[in-house]
């Protein structure tokens, strides 16, 4: 695969799976007083503010082919995570995961209470009144907090280079192509992929201000 | 259905402290008294919306919450109409679409449909069937919300203000339509308000509410008559 066509399917598998963990995360959050509350959301956010290096080496410990999971993986599948392409979504997966964490769980949290409380009184059982009230009402947040995510998975670097390495056609994103690119001194390359990057970005954000506008009422 | 709703409530909030025992018979009962009175927070708790830290609440046999006990119904099984202040209309759904949302699940979708035409028909409102909240006009929303408390075949119905924002001509045609409504039910309703001509044009009987306590009761006439001057 070119270098811009698997950063396209690594953003959208990686978008897929934080968006099934981070939207469940948030719910939680956004419905439930647990005990471990504050620390959870610490540790769920640390992505957002660590250093690609670090958490490249965490998952490296955590997934490499030494690792149980890593082991476990191999064992199911026949090939390991890091340093392929599984390793190259985990990779982005895990720096989209704070996004849709956090703008998921401020888009359901900013569904008026009332609502929610008004279907309960209808006969709603708490599940009923979250898919029918709160998902719906949230629905356009909860999108652009998606958009925002896959923005982030299609330009991530350093996590990748670590937990995926930088093999050309099997983990070699755009923005790792751009990086070898300059180095090897073809500056058309990095110029087109760089403009590429830049022109989807712009258009997932200015998409995303739309989604999030204040309705009018 | 005859059956009386009686409450017995202790919250803490804070500093707030309520403390109420009342029973509620079929018909209207009105919550009187100044904002902060506790009356809004009396109706969430007998809804189950808020949980009381002592009390019992039940509905002739039926104990929907008692602390001693260790019983607490949840919410959606109380079948209590709830109707707010803020109205709480779902945004996303046409009038119809909220008003067939609390109805029985196992109806058709055609017979849900039509059973709540007719109660927005009833309301006086029929026209909004497939239109969605914020087109209503003043005094709609609130028709389409009491069509959407009545749409559950209610045990017990709780209206917090519903009317504050009307003007004197709205209020007194919503009252006589849910004046008609209540005795037709033939249960339990507890309205909160601080509108004097509301609480009289309404009430069969009246709790005086302050300060988190019931201070009098009797029926509104007499005990607002004094005051009114």
């Amino acid at each position: 695969m070119s270098p811009l066509s698997l950063s396209l399917f690594v953003a959208t598998v990686s978008t897929l799976l934080a968006a099934v963990v981070g939207l469940a995360i948030a719910t939680l959050f956004a419905t439930r007083r647990f005990p471990g509350r504050a620390l959870v959301d610490v540790l769920v956010t640390l992505p957002m503010v660590m250093p690609p290096t670090v958490l490249g080496y965490y998952l490296l410990v955590l997934l490499g082919r030494r690792s149980v999971i890593g082991r476990a993986f191999e064992f199911v599948t026949g090939s390991s995570i890091v340093f392929t392409r599984t390793g190259a979504v985990v990779a982005a997966a895990i720096g989209a995961l704070p996004i849709v964490i956090k703008s998921g769980r401020a888009a359901l949290e900013e569904v008026d209470p009332r609502l929610v409380a008004a279907a309960r009184t209808l006969g709603a059982s708490p599940w009923r009144a979250f898919l029918t009230v709160r998902l719906p009402l949230a629905a356009r947040g909860i999108i652009a907090a998606l958009m925002l995510a896959f923005a982030r998975a299609l330009g991530d670097f350093g996590v990748t280079l670590m937990v995926a390495g930088n093999i050309p056609g099997e983990t070699q994103t755009a923005s790792l192509a751009i990086f070898d690119a300059m180095l090897a001194q073809r500056d058309r390359d990095a110029l087109t992929l760089a403009i590429v990057l830049t022109l989807v970005a712009t258009a997932v954000l200015y998409t995303v201000n739309k989604l999030t506008e204040r309705r009018r009422t | 259905m005859s059956e009386i709703l009686s409450v017995t409530l202790a919250v803490r909030h804070g500093a707030f402290r309520l403390d109420v025992a009342f029973e509620a018979p079929p018909g209207i009962t009105i919550l009187f008294g100044p904002s902060g009175s506790g009356k809004s927070t009396t109706l969430a708790a007998i809804a189950g919306l808020i949980k009381p830290d002592r009390g019992r609440v039940s509905l002739g046999s039926d104990v929907w919450f008692d602390e001693a006990e260790r019983i607490d119904r949840p919410v959606h099984l109380r079948r209590v109409a709830f109707v707010f202040q803020s109205l709480a209309l779902f945004p996303h759904m046409s009038a119809a679409g909220n008003v067939a949302y609390g109805m029985d699940r196992t109806a058709t979708r055609d017979a849900q449909r039509k059973r709540a035409l007719e109660l927005l028909d009833r309301f006086r409102v029929a026209h909004l069937a497939d239109r969605r909240p914020s087109t209503y006009s003043g005094g709609e929303g609130q028709r389409v919300a009491l069509a959407r408390a009545f749409a559950m075949a209610p045990c017990a119905v709780l209206l917090d203000e519903p009317f504050s924002a009307m003007d004197r001509e709205l209020r007194q045609s919503l009252c006589a339509d849910l004046r008609a409504s209540a005795s037709e039910l033939g249960v339990p309703f507890i309205h909160v308000t601080h509108h004097r001509q509301e609480a009289r044009l309404l009430g069969d009987r009246l709790l005086f509410m302050d300060s988190g306590t019931l201070v009098a009761h009797g029926s509104p006439d007499e005990l607002l008559r004094v005051s009114d001057g």
